[in-house]
């Protein structure tokens, strides 16, 4: 592959994603003499850049990856992973907004009033923030690798490196306009190539994944079975992770505080559930044509550049340059709008730990914050070996999906929960599928039962947090928050509703006509 | 304090008794600064009778038991002896048919010298010192609950000021908007109608007797109306800038935190100023805070006058600043309150930051 033009896409990538972070302050301003307050951020700016942080180097490379190795049942990765926001807006998006928590760990605080909780949930937010970032880190590493032949580290140290700088110098802390510019680009990177591609495929007589040798597993979607079912708990364990993963990431929960109200909230995930869907179209399109063209790299294990490597196989020359080029750059965006929007997030929690708070103070916190929040995963990346990079951000959503989806939906529409429950739920499912996660990821590969269940924790794990949340509850009633019915009237009523901030001075008459 | 090197370290055993018995009256203080509640004293009377060394004891307010801790408290039999005591106003001793602790030592807890409630001790044996104890433990304990008195009424001292505050805009304020918008009356009947609105929008936010908390969005509204009030009467000569990161729109604040200080700029920094002068607005996005600045190029202000208005000793007409800063603490700690920049002629950049989320602080 021709290094020139993607090298110049990256550095590109970079110094622009540095020069927004640094001068770039002003996009995050409304400059008006007046009324400005009535301009929020519309659900449409805020669901791209829910979009722009949550489609990471997983859903950009690793999906297409997936699929041409192990064929269709990895398109419950990308279904999933959208799904995941149609059980968010059922369930939690509304109120989630209403509880008035901008972190999980305020949420937990607000909801069962205990600050041990607090402090559990903050844990397993840095926890669920490494796992997210290391696998970041090390598709920044290969892309780099396949682009300029640089080695792995490189890539891993380039994005860890512009990141802390971003959130260190302030910039790009969770700017609206930026992050969802990055959806766009991202779309835009995937969708261009795309065009060509699937017009040279037409050229060439449109050959399907059969007729380049895929398999009849290749294309069912619960396949190749090995016998014991194995394929089967591993595709419902997927599912349970990804569509009950999402709403415990520690990026997306922050974007819903933008939002004016509930209703603002219901109508940001609707919107981020049409734009995920259309992205994920490509990612499965890449994959597929990769199939038919570039089935030779499952043998070399590569399989998360097929997406970089395909304009060059199907169409070369200068074009096929710059379309490679075109998407080197909206992976590089990936890894760097992810990797802000997680570093930024876990650097919050961190600094805002008692530790931090009392020692370094509240910016000197951020900043150490910062620095711990992307070191670890950094460190995770160079020493472990190649895990695929969608499976890896699997297990982030794994350790999501057994904490905070019990955590969230016993929250918001149970109102027996009590501290102890919580704490004990959250430790249940944080030591389970996190202890699963790091077993799998040092043991490394092999087929069967044990491989399958610490690789996939999350269809055991879940429900073992779930039960243990509420046995513990019910077990310590007398711990109940004494103001749980005033927190499920707030969380549940529509803003509108002037219940207890009703107008009591009974001047809530409609505005006066104007002229 | 297990460790031999630890016992040494920390001196002899009457030492190591008194460090236990604060230790553990420690334990007991906060959830008695919450008042006199079921809550607050089943969550303390485990650590009281650690501290008496007894096997039951129980507290009571003037009509009913709270809470009880120990082995077989009958709780009829103590409401009648605490209603005595009580009565009484002084610790007293009771024989009692009980089969094990025939013995009931009980002590009245008073705030301000008002009996509030009672704390009742039972006994095997019949003990001077334990009387003694008691009635120290008693007094400690309405020690504690004056001490959530105190608490009790600074926060409404609090409420009582915020109610000050907002009544406090009007009289400058009102008199010279109305004077403004009379000036318009003949002359642009279209604006002086607008104007009349702005102003009823203004008093109806400001005047609003419910809630302690506001959206910034509505803040800054109550702000730019207020501005546009203040143009009126300015006009030219009064330059108003407002910025903000529309991320922190949905933050809850304390109602009315950032109008005072922008009223502040207008009347102190640029009302005395030849050809008036610029403010400045800013709202930021801080990741878990918003930061908000209000900035005037006016006449300034000394230092030292200004640390005296926060400190709460400053002449009466800024109590704006003063004000706002100690709400700000009171909601969010100390670290939160407001920062001041200043020198005579410099003008005034005030800057106030808000956490995200606090416990306690909603809408």
């Amino acid at each position: 592959m021709n290094t020139t033009y993607s090298a110049i896409a990256v550095a590109a990538v970079a110094l622009a994603t540095l020069g927004i972070g640094l001068f770039g302050l002003r996009f995050s301003r409304t400059t008006s003499d007046f009324f400005v307050a009535s301009r929020s951020v519309s659900p449409l700016w805020n669901s791209s850049a829910i979009g722009g942080e949550y489609l990471s180097a997983a859903s950009y490379l690793g999906i297409a990856g997936l699929i041409l190795t192990f064929g269709a049942d990895m398109v419950w990765f990308p279904v999933g992973w959208t799904a995941g926001y149609l059980v968010l807006l059922a369930f939690v998006a509304a109120p989630l907004r209403r509880s008035g928590a901008y972190t999980l760990p305020d949420f937990t605080q607000m909801r069962v009033q205990s600050t041990a909780a607090r402090g559990v949930a903050s844990m397993l937010v840095v926890v669920i923030g490494w796992l997210y970032l290391m696998p970041q880190f090390q598709g920044a590493g290969l892309v780099l690798h396949t682009v300029i032949g640089a080695p792995a580290w490189v890539g891993s140290v380039l994005v860890a490196v512009i990141v802390v700088i971003n959130v260190v110098s302030g910039g790009m802390r969770s700017i609206t306009f930026v992050q969802a510019f990055q959806y766009w680009l991202k779309l835009t990177a995937l969708l261009v190539p795309l065009v060509f591609l699937l017009h040279a495929w037409t050229e060439d007589g449109r050959p399907t994944p059969s007729d380049a040798g895929a398999s009849a597993a290749w294309l069912s979607p619960v396949a190749a079975d090995t016998g014991l079912g194995l394929s089967m708990y591993a595709t419902y364990s997927l599912i349970f992770a990804t569509f009950l993963g999402t709403m415990g990431l520690p990026h997306v929960v922050v974007r819903f505080y933008t939002n004016p109200d509930g209703r603002a909230a219901r109508r940001t995930t609707l919107l981020v559930l049409a734009l995920l869907g259309v992205f994920y179209l490509m990612p499965t399109a890449y994959g597929v044509i990769g199939r038919v063209y570039a089935g030779d790299l499952v043998d070399t294990g590569e399989t998360d550049i097929v997406v970089l490597e395909l304009p060059m196989r199907m169409i070369g020359g200068t074009l096929g340059e710059v379309l490679g080029a075109l998407l080197t750059a909206g992976a590089f965006a990936a890894f760097l709008s992810t990797s802000s929007g997680v570093t930024m997030s876990l650097a919050g929690v961190l600094a805002q730990g008692p530790l931090a708070r009392r020692v370094l103070g509240p910016v000197a916190g951020l900043r150490v914050g910062a620095a711990l929040g992307i070191l670890v995963p950094l460190g995770l990346a160079l020493v472990s070996g190649r895990i695929a990079v969608a499976s890896s951000v699997g297990f982030a959503f794994a350790v999501a999906a057994s904490t905070f989806c019990p955590l969230l939906v016993l929250g918001i529409w149970w109102p027996r929960l009590t501290a102890p429950g919580a704490i004990a739920g959250m430790l249940a499912g944080g030591f389970g599928a996190g202890g699963a996660v790091v077993a799998a990821i040092v043991r490394g590969s092999d087929e069967g039962w044990l491989d399958q269940l610490l690789s996939r924790p999350a269809a055991w794990s879940m429900p073992l947090a779930l039960a243990t949340m509420v046995l513990v509850s019910l077990a310590t009633q007398s711990r109940r928050p004494s103001n749980v019915r005033r927190t499920m009237v707030r969380l549940h009523s529509p803003e509108r509703l002037r219940l207890d901030r009703a107008d009591a001075d009974g001047i809530s008459r409609p505005d006066p006509p104007r002229g | 304090m297990r460790t031999p090197w630890s016992r040494r370290a920390l001196g002899s055993a009457e030492d190591r008794a008194t460090y236990e018995t604060l230790h553990t009256a420690s334990q007991a203080a906060p959830a008695l600064r919450r008042g006199l509640t079921e809550d607050s004293a089943s969550a303390a009377l485990k650590h009281l009778r650690t501290l008496l060394g007894v096997s039951s004891v129980a507290l009571t307010d003037t009509e009913r038991i709270l809470a009880t801790e120990g082995t077989r408290e009958r709780r009829s039999d103590a409401m009648e002896l605490a209603r005595q005591a009580i009565a009484a106003g002084t610790t007293q001793a009771f024989s009692t048919p009980h089969a094990h602790y025939p013995y009931a030592i009980v002590a009245p807890l008073t705030v301000e010298d008002a009996v509030v409630g009672a704390v009742v001790v039972r006994s095997a044996t019949r003990s001077a010192g334990l009387a003694r104890a008691t009635t120290e433990v008693a007094r400690w304990v309405s020690g504690q609950l004056e001490l959530a008195e105190l608490d009790k009424s600074r926060t409404a001292l609090m409420e009582a000021e915020l109610r000050a505050l907002r009544a406090q805009i009007s009289p400058h304020f009102i008199y010279n908007s109305l004077g403004a918008i009379a000036s318009f009356v003949r002359t642009d009947p279209e604006r002086a109608r607008e104007l009349l609105l702005e102003f009823a929008d203004f008093t109806r936010y400001s005047f609003r007797r419910h809630g302690e908390f506001t959206t910034l969005a509505d803040e800054l509204q109550s702000i730019e109306r207020y501005l546009v009030l203040e143009k009126a009467r300015f006009g030219d000569r009064l330059n108003v800038t407002v910025q903000v990161a529309p991320e922190v729109l949905a933050v809850t604040l304390p109602f009315l935190s950032i109008q005072p200080l922008v009223e502040n700029a207008v009347r102190h920094g640029l009302e005395s100023k030849a050809g008036g002068g610029k403010i400045v607005v800013i709202a930021l996005d801080a990741g878990t805070e918003a930061v908000i600045t209000v900035e005037d190029d006016g006449i300034g202000e000394d230092p030292d006058r200004v640390r005296r208005i926060l400190a709460g000793d400053g002449p009466t007409d800024s109590v704006g600043l003063g004000n706002v800063d100690e709400r700000m603490r009171t909601v969010y700690g100390n670290a939160y309150g407001i920062v001041v920049e200043t020198a005579p002629g410099a003008g005034t950049k005030v800057t106030v930051r808000v956490p995200k989320y606090a416990p306690g602080a909603a809408l």
